[in-house]
This record gives structure tokens, C-alpha cells and sequence, in this order.
């Protein structure tokens, strides 16, 4: 069975239709890619998938799971994992503390417990430290956990929302233009840990711009327009859809 | 091995600690034990407002009413009830603890400064109420013959004993404090406020830590308050209105956000500079006031807490200024 299901998911905002009747599933293990030109409706689809905001109609299931009923925070304990197109760093706070926000889910002590620094807190804290610290070394950041998070370049921002994203154990990990601002080297290496981290078992679902990246890495691509699905299949298939090859003017994709 | 870097971390908290328990044991001077004890009270205020503010940054422009309710709490339950000022100082900050999510749960749900808002008409509520329901409150006249507070045969009426009380109560809450910023829940409200989606979206039920931060920080105010009664044995409602609400946020912003010591030395500043300036002619207190916030706005922004920062940069740059001047001008002067 699929582990995540958009069914004939629809989102208007007041007049405009940003989704229109779209339906597709994740498998598990898959690497899958949403392109589609500006406007088309790829981050409204996420925050449906992350529990952010609800569907007008339609359903967003994970496994048995109506995410559409969830909230952000209740989405991400379940497993679904996101990062942010417009970066979402803690700018003020170290890199190794964004990554330990990402661990909030998988640990537990409470107000009352922090205040006291009982026994159990500080074993929970040196738990999330080394946790984060690995989160940290499987995007390549292990040397910087201790500089400020805003002192990062825009590459490294994102490998730090991939770690932190990662920190929290995600089933599904939700990446929104992760090689926006990359050059060439480092969207290879991009690459290079998505595939690592596809290959650590979390399922992929990515929205992006850069073609290259998307052909080399997905295993299949679902093409939205408008709000619309209008393609959805392997990349060499999606590379000679017609259709497809209409919605962004003949570009070479 | 572990002596001296457990020393280390907790430099600042022991020195601190150390310093203000013996000073009692340096002045029997009533006057400035009694501006001790009011620093005390204000302090217990502004570190939970630090960590409203600072770490989840929400405004409360009603802790003056959070205050009022320990104060009132201890007053009328003592006073009128008879009953055991422990207890009195408990209920009462459970109660405003209450208070405090009834306003929360709603108003922290949205995003932007709504609490403040909410708050302020709490506020306003809270010092009507205090001043109308006569019966309860005794209104303006204020209700007299608070008892002090006591173990067993310690009284803490007593000046020296009531400081190292007072003073033992804000140490805790300041460790306490100061461990909360440390651990899981301070660095998910730090997040939040950063970024409340990332938050979200990394597990953070954001609303609820939100709530919870705010019922903290209206018991350490209502917590003052009942000691603050308990020690100037009289409490009316004129000290609890929305000009005490903002000394109390100025208090804060001035000290350092995001830092908890800033509470401390926001508090230090507030109690100490009015108090001195009174000295002179009253009519430029004020003013001198006035002039001092807006300086330490503009040259600390970050509070004076930061002052450290700004020491050091100054350093840079006159370090900077040397080096340049001592290889003359050229494109690797200032490195």
C-alpha cells in the first residue's frame, strides 16, 4: 500500500482555485519530485501534506491517517518531515540547537523536569546532543554545530533544515526547492545526501526547479499546472510528455 | 575534574548568590535592606515576564494584575479568612495561573500581539475590579494588618531574615529559569519565536508551550505579590495598574531579552536609578530617566546584558584603529 495518498485533493483561497481535484500516491523508498511552473500549486500541496493548512476537498492520507485533521506538530510526530523554500533557520540560535529543536518530538521532558535538571533530563539532553550531532554529520555539517546558524551560507541553510527536518526521524521527508541557490558542486552534493538519506529507508517527495537535480534523483515526477495534475511518471517519460513540454513553453527540461 | 568545569558554568549564578545573600551580613541599614526586598519582589516579576518575552516572545502588558492577584490573594485570605499565608500565597498564584490560560488559550492560538492586547484590558479589568468591589477589597483604602510571614519560630518580619527568604525564593526561580532557557522546552519557545511554522512543522505544539510559558510567568508575579504584602503588611490598588505593567516590559527590554540575567540587571537598574536620582531635584527625575532609557536603547539594543558584546567590539575596533594607524593606510590595515 502507498504510504502517503493525495485524493482528489482540491484548495481554493477565495476565488482562486490553487488546487484543482489532484491525486497521487508515494510509495515507500520512493524518490518522488512535483515540478511545475511558478504558481502551479506545489507548496500549497505541502502544507496540506505537513498539516499546516486543510484541503477544501478531498483527502491527504498518511498510511491509515487523514492528515487533513492534523495539525503541523501532530503531522510531524506521525512522520512527515518538511523543510521550508523561503529558509526557516533559527538564525540566533547555534546550528547543533536548530538540529535539537528537530529531536522536540522524540523526546519528553516537560516544564517541571527542565526546571529541575532531574537525573532523567540530563540523560534526555545528552540523548538529543548526540542524536542531533549525528542528524548534523549525515548532511556534512558536523564541524559547524557550534556557529550561529545565521552566520551559514544559503547551501549550508538548507542541508541544516535537511538535518533538523531528519533529527525528528521523519517516515516522509517534504523538501521544498532544497537546490534553490546552489551551484552546480554543491547541488551534486545535494544529491548525493538525498539519496543517502533515501537510502537510510525515509520516503521523498520534493518540489524543484532545477531539472538536472530532479531527472538525476527522482524515480518518478508529478507535473502540476495551474492546480492541475497534467503528467505523472518516470523522468524520461515526463522529459517527452507533450503536454508537459507545453506548460513550460518548450523549455528544455 | 568535574569541580572546576561545574564552577565554570556556574560562575555568574554562584557569584551572584554569594553576593546578595551576605549582604545582609554587611548592612543592618533598614532602608537599604527594604530597597533590596522591593528589587526582590520586582525581579521575581520580570524573570517570568524575561521568559514570556525573551524566549517566546509574547508581551504582557498585565503582569501589574498578576501581581495584584498574589497581592490581593494574600491580603484578603490572611486578613479576612484567617488563613495560613503559605497557603494564601499558593492558591493564590494557582489561581493566577488559571487566570492566566483562560487568557492564554485563546489569544496565543493566533498569531501575532494579541496577547498584549488581551492583557492590557485584563489589567484594566483587574485594577477596576480592585478599586469597585469594596466589599472584598476594601477599595481604594486598601486593606491594612498583613500578617508576616513564619516557620514555625522563624519570623521572617524581621529585615535580615526576610531578605535572605525573599532573596532565596528569587535565586531558585532564577536557577530554575535559567535551566528552563537550557533544556528542550527553551529552545522550542526560542524556536517558535523565530519561526513558529518551522516549529510546528519540527513537532512544537507551539500554542500549548506558549500557554504554559505565560501561566510560569503569572506565578512568579503573583508569587511577588504575596510576598510584597506580606512585607509592607498593607497593600492598595494604585500599584497595580498598566503604568506598573510597563515600567515592568521596560524593565525587561532594558535589562536583555533573550537572556535571562538581563531581568536581573534591568530590575538592579530600575530600582537603583530612580532611588538614587530622588537625591535631587525631583522635577528632573524624570527626565534624567527618561534620557538614560533612551541611551541605553540606543547604544545597548540588545539590553544590558549585551554590554559585553559591545565592549568587545568597541575593543575591535580600536584595535582595528591601531593597527591600520601603526602599518599606515593601505587595503590589509584594518584586518
Amino acid at each position: 500500500m502507498a504510504l502517503l495518498r493525495v485524493e482528489n485533493v482540491t484548495k481554493r483561497f477565495g476565488g482562486l482555485e490553487a488546487l484543482k481535484d489532484v491525486s497521487f500516491s508515494l510509495h515507500e523508498g520512493q524518490v518522488k519530485a512535483l515540478i511545475g511552473p511558478n504558481g502551479a500549486g506545489k507548496t500549497t500541496l505541502f502544507n496540506l501534506v505537513s498539516g499546516i493548512d486543510r484541503p477544501t476537498s478531498g483527502h491527504v492520507f498518511f498510511r491509515d491517517e487523514d492528515l487533513g485533521r492534523l495539525t503541523p506538530h501532530a503531522a510531524s510526530r506521525l512522520g512527515v518531515g518538511r523543510t521550508f523554500q523561503h529558509s526557516k533557520v533559527f538564525d540566533d540560535m547555534s546550528v547543533l540547537d536548530n538540529v535539537k529543536v528537530g529531536r522536540y518530538g522524540r523526546s519528553h521532558a516537560g516544564v517541571f523536569s527542565a526546571f529541575l535538571t532531574l537525573p532523567r533530563h540530563r540523560r534526555e539532553e545528552k540523548a538529543i546532543s548526540e542524536a542531533s550531532l549525528r542528524a548534523l554529520r549525515r548532511v556534512g555539517l558536523g564541524d559547524r554545530a557550534h556557529e550561529s546558524a545565521g552566520n551559514l551560507p544559503v547551501g549550508d541553510r538548507h542541508l541544516l533544515e535537511i538535518a533538523r527536518s531528519l533529527a525528528s526521524e521523519p517516515t516522509v521527508l517534504l523538501l521544498d526547492e532544497p537546490a534553490a541557490g546552489l551551484n552546480n558542486e554543491e547541488t551534486a552534493q545535494l544529491a548525493e545526501i538525498v539519496r543517502r538519506v533515501r537510502d537510510d529507508g525515509v520516503t521523498i517527495l520534493l518540489v524543484e526547479h532545477d531539472m538536472g537535480f530532479v531527472m538525476d534523483i527522482s524515480d518518478e515526477v508529478v507535473v502540476l499546472d495551474y492546480g492541475k495534475k497534467i503528467a505523472e511518471g518516470p523522468p524520461l517519460m515526463i522529459r517527452n510528455d507533450e503536454e508537459v513540454i507545453k506548460a513550460y513553453l518548450g523549455e528544455d527540461i | 575534574m568535574a569541580a572546576p568545569a561545574f564552577l565554570r558554568r556556574h560562575l555568574a549564578f554562584l557569584a551572584f548568590s554569594i553576593f546578595i545573600l551576605s549582604a545582609p551580613l554587611f548592612t543592618g541599614n533598614i532602608y537599604y535592606l527594604s530597597i533590596l526586598a522591593f528589587m526582590a519582589t520586582r525581579l521575581m516579576i520580570t524573570l517570568g515576564l524575561n521568559l514570556l518575552m525573551g524566549q517566546a516572545g509574547q508581551i504582557s502588558l498585565g503582569h501589574a494584575a498578576f501581581a495584584g492577584i498574589g497581592a490581593y490573594g494574600s491580603a484578603i485570605m490572611t486578613t479576612r479568612w484567617n488563613m495560613d499565608p503559605w497557603l494564601a500565597m499558593l492558591l493564590s498564584a494557582a489561581f493566577a495561573a488559571a487566570i492566566a490560560g483562560l487568557i492564554g488559550v485563546p489569544t496565543l492560538k493566533l498569531k501575532g500581539h494579541y496577547l498584549a492586547m488581551a492583557t492590557l484590558g485584563f489589567g484594566e479589568i483587574v485594577h477596576i475590579l480592585l478599586v469597585q468591589l469594596k466589599w472584598l477589597t476594601n477599595g481604594t483604602d486598601g486593606i491594612g494588618g498583613i500578617p508576616s510571614l513564619a516557620i514555625g519560630s522563624i519570623d521572617f518580619g524581621e529585615p535580615q531574615m526576610f531578605h535572605w527568604l525573599v532573596w532565596g525564593v528569587v535565586l531558585i526561580m532564577l536557577r530554575i529559569s535559567l535551566n528552563l532557557v537550557d533544556s528542550r522546552v527553551g529552545r522550542s519557545l526560542r524556536a517558535l519565536h523565530r519561526a513558529e511554522v518551522a516549529a510546528m512543522s519540527l513537532g512544537v505544539n507551539t500554542s500549548f508551550r506558549k500557554v504554559q510559558v505565560l501561566m510560569v510567568s503569572a506565578v512568579f508575579a503573583s508569587i511577588a505579590g504575596s510576598f510584597y504584602v506580606h512585607y509592607v503588611h498593607y497593600v492598595s490598588p494604585v500599584s497595580y495598574t498598566l503604568t506598573f505593567s510597563v515600567i515592568l516590559v521596560t524593565t525587561v527590554v532594558i535589562g536583555g531579552l533573550g537572556n535571562v540575567w538581563g531581568a536581573v540587571w534591568g530590575s538592579v537598574l530600575m530600582m537603583l536609578l530612580p532611588e538614587y536620582l530622588k537625591r535631587y531635584n525631583q522635577d528632573y527625575t524624570l527626565l534624567v530617566f527618561g534620557v538614560m532609557l533612551i541611551l541605553i536603547m540606543i547604544f545597548l539594543p540588545g539590553g544590558l546584558v549585551s554590554f559585553k558584546t559591545l565592549v568587545a567590539k568597541m575593543r575591535e575596533r580600536l584595535g582595528g584603529a591601531r593597527t591600520a594607524s601603526a602599518t599606515g593606510p593601505g587595503p590589509t590595515g584594518g584586518s
